[in-house]
């Protein structure tokens, strides 16, 4: 009996924990599960949900991409910056080969060239929030024809009653899932996690496989600046500062082992729209809104605690 | 009689979907040698982690000394004087011999800091006691299989162990190492430690043990005292029939030649090999462990990279192939190691066995469940792989049912040239039968086959010819009335007994 309870918290806790804290602030806040609050809610990790689904393949390999949240600042501003000069169409085109192109950098050198995945994003990071400096010369950037651009499509309108934004996610997710489970590049990905050696004995070329998760990551943050520029119709030059943690934390949260070779699109899609509403709740009660950093930081530490406890019990008991 | 210092009564154990230990009772004796037998799966590992405290058993009672007791985790276990050597070797490559003895009990000061002279000082008393040749500070990575495991023994004599528990010693052992190693068994029972003794090896436990206990599906079968049974009755009690106990060779004509190999070197690693193998020909590599065999079918399969030497496939110069092209030639490597080279323990059954073939389970890059599924069946029962279903992850296999996994996702492309690194370690006497049926079939299929074995009369018994190799060359190669084991143990001690100078 205890056992079983034990085991039901350790595969259903943070779920139920969380359904807990849902009732809680439902209670306690009025304005807590209003359709207009669930669609701002959406709104809001529709940007870290999308590029948590491409880190989901990163993570998957065994590795880690830091990178992004520099990232998603740079090609916000690319976005922005050249819808004012090469329209819409062009900036979503560039931007898209912005984010490919930075992923499949870090694709080679951690992939590759076989270097440390940590230190590769995380220096990637800090260059990339130098570039971004660059590029826009320290000062911030808007869309000039903000009331008029078809460019509000994704950030901004609703279509059939639901933000534009979630549904890209949406998509993003069940694209990504089924490229995850049902494709050769999947099981891939899969395998050179779970075990590096053995892939290579099995004929899978390892080193492209973790080449193009971090392409993908590359192209999933891309998409993900190009909602946030929309929403914002502007880009600061931290504006996506901090995303790289959140997003990780979303992933582990929803249960996709860092030690790699585990985990699954939908467990990232609940873990960051968990992350979301846990924020919003707190933020609803009434606590200033850097508390955010301090869940975070809460869920990271908790979520990898689990992680190795789950590992731990596997490997002994 | 001497009382049992351990009894085990009752014990049972399931696992989602299979109960691996049914009311088992089972004792061990001090100062004697204890068998435990029985297929792959039958539940030995499971029994004796329950003993060793890594699995809790769901029912039953433990009596150890007179006292019933609870074993909570590993070093609780070895406080109480059980230890467990395991099926696969468990120790930290990094430390030191010395560290990986007293593993998570090292000694310190008030301050916990480690008190290191002590820590030496022990563990060389302990490989004293054994007789090693090693140092305390040597560290465990350098060291060969054997050592590694007379690192783990050495615990016993630390721990002052009262029962010590043997799963699959000899598994990658040479017959010196083993000879050592049973000396040193029996130097444990000369010191009225009781031992419990897993093997698949029947001549190993009639040399060495005094009772063989039979598992099978998680029963006891029995019990018997080795000197008053043999091997056929045991091995009918472990499979419910009896086996043939000739080898089947191939009986198959040759055809074209699939593999020319010339003069390949790896710089400290093998010398200027040279061989050639035909259509429907086994052909055999021996050695003792370390002669660099395992190596030269990884340079072949594109694991590792020649420094020199030219490869032929059916008569046409090819450079030497990546895995990939390897495999998209035809070529199967079944690796010497299971658990690092051949199989991602996390993923089931299925997909390990599809996983060197993923094109062509595929539709558009789609993966062909249904084709996937239909190869898993096949194989399940062509090799009676006990597993609960394809999902099933293969770390919580039985390691030979591990094994046939490995077997499986290697045979079901149907390749032209199969090469099996020790291809029924850790395999249960009536799947071992099978394999060698299995080996003579492919040959007379058409297949070329090489067979690397450190198993002299498997060497001899599945192959056409063999060669024999010693520190990286070929020191010698037998046909026909050529191949006996005299001729091959001249060839690899002579040339081990020359100057290294040469
Ligand atoms: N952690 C686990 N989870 C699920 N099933 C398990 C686990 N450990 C063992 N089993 C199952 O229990 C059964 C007994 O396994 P065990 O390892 O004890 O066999 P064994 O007799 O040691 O076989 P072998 O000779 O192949 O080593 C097998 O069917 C195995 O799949
Ligand atoms: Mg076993």
């Amino acid at each position: 009996m205890q056992t079983e309870v034990k085991a039901f918290l350790r595969r259903h806790g943070l779920l139920a924990g969380f359904g807990l804290f849902l009732i809680s602030v439902a209670l306690s806040a009025d304005a807590f599960l209003t359709p207009g609050n669930i669609f701002d809610v959406l709104r809001q990790v529709s940007i870290t949900g999308v590029m948590a689904v491409g880190v989901t393949f990163v993570v998957i390999t065994g590795r880690l991409d830091l990178s992004v949240g520099s990232l998603l600042t740079l090609l916000t501003v690319i976005v922005v910056d050249q819808h004012n000069t090469s329209g819409p169409a062009m900036a979503i085109l560039i931007t898209l080969a912005a984010g490919i192109g930075v992923g499949m950098f870090n694709g080679v050198l951690v992939g590759l060239v076989g270097l440390n995945a940590l230190i590769v994003t995380l220096a990637m990071l800090s260059f990339l929030q130098g570039l971004v400096l660059f590029y826009s010369g320290g000062s911030n950037v808007n869309v000039q024809n903000a009331q008029t651009t078809w460019f509000a499509v994704f950030g901004r309108h609703d279509l059939l009653g639901v933000p534009v934004p979630a549904l890209i996610f949406l998509v993003t997710a069940v694209i990504a899932a089924f490229v995850l489970n049902r494709t050769v590049f999947g099981r891939q990905v899969f395998a050179v996690g779970g075990n590096e050696t053995a892939s290579r004995f099995s004929g899978i070329a390892s080193r492209w496989t973790v080449f193009w998760a971090y392409a993908l990551s590359g192209l999933t943050t891309a998409i993900a600046a190009v909602i946030m520029g929309s929403r914002v119709m502007g880009a600061q030059n931290t504006i996506g500062q901090g995303y790289e943690l959140t997003v990780l934390a979303g992933v582990i949260l929803g249960g996709t082992s860092l030690l790699g070779g585990s985990g699954s699109i939908w467990r990232t899609v609940l873990g960051i729209t968990m992350l979301g509403f846990i924020q919003n709740g707190l933020l609803l009660l009434g606590f200033p809104y850097y508390i955010q950093w301090l869940v975070t930081w809460a869920v990271i530490i908790l979520a990898v605690w689990i992680d190795l406890g789950a590992k731990r019990g596997r490997i002994l008991a | 009689m001497a009382n049992p210092i351990l009894t085990l009564s009752g014990i049972t154990k399931t696992f989602p979907g299979v109960v691996a230990l049914d009311k088992v009772s089972f004792d061990v004796r001090p100062g004697e040698v204890h068998a435990l037998v029985g297929e792959n799966g039958a539940g030995k590992s499971t029994l004796m982690k329950v003993l060793a405290g890594l699995y809790h058993p769901d029912a039953g009672e433990i009596i150890y000394q007179g006292q019933p007791v609870q074993i909570d985790n590993p070093l609780a276990a070895r406080e109480k004087g059980i230890l467990l050597i395991h099926q696969e070797l468990s120790l930290s490559p990094e430390l030191s011999v010395a560290e990986n003895i007293y593993l998570g009990a090292w000694p310190t000061n008030a301050l916990g800091v480690l008190n290191k002279r002590k820590l030496r000082r022990d563990a060389q008393a302990a490989l004293d006691a054994m007789g090693c040749s090693f140092g305390p500070d040597d560290r465990v990575g350098t060291l060969s299989v054997a050592m590694q495991q007379m690192v783990e023994i050495a615990r016993s004599q630390a721990f002052s162990a009262n029962v010590v528990i043997f799963d699959e010693p000899t598994a990658s052992l040479t017959d010196t190492e083993k000879d050592q190693l049973f000396t040193t068994i029996r130097g444990l029972q000369a010191q009225g430690v009781g031992i419990v003794y897993i093997s698949h090896k029947m001549d190993e436990i009639f040399e060495l043990t005094d009772r063989i206990t039979v598992l099978r599906d998680g029963q006891v079968q029995g019990t018997v005292t080795t000197r008053e049974t043999d091997a056929t009755a045991v091995t009918r009690m472990m499979i419910g029939r009896t086996l043939e106990a000739y080898f089947h060779k191939a009986d198959s004509s040759f055809g074209d030649e699939v593999l020319r190999v010339d003069g390949l070197s790896l710089k400290g690693q093998f010398e200027d090999v040279s061989f050639s193998v035909r259509q429907g020909e086994v052909l055999g590599f021996y050695g003792l462990v370390g002669a660099g065999r395992s190596e030269v079918v990884e340079t072949l399969f594109g694991i590792r990279k020649a420094d020199r030497g030219t490869l032929q496939w059916h008569g046409e110069e090819i450079p030497l192939p990546s895995p990939r092209q390897a495999i998209d030639l035809g070529m199967a490597l079944v690796p010497e190691s299971r658990k690092e080279q051949g199989l991602v323990l996390m993923m089931g059954g299925m997909e390990n066995t599809t996983l060197p073939h993923l094109a062509s389970y595929a539709r558009n890059t789609v993966m062909d469940r249904g084709k996937e599924r239909a190869t898993f069946d096949e194989y399940k029962d062509a090799l009676s792989i006990k597993t609960t279903g394809p999902e099933q992850a293969v770390a919580t296999l039985s390691g030979g049912n591990q094994q046939k996994f490995v077997l499986a996702k290697w045979l079901c492309a149907g390749p032209k040239l199969i090469i099996l690194d020790e291809p029924t370690r850790g395999i249960d006497v009536g799947s071992k039968s099978a394999i060698h049926t299995l080996i003579a079939n492919l040959a007379e299929r058409g297949l070329a086959v090489i067979v690397i074995s450190s198993e002299m009369p498997e060497v001899l018994g599945v192959s056409h010819r063999v060669l024999a190799m010693a520190e990286g060359r070929l020191v010698g190669e037998f046909e026909g009335e050529a191949m006996t084991e005299e001729n091959l143990i001249d060839a690899v001690s002579h040339h081990l007994a020359r100057p290294a100078a040469e």
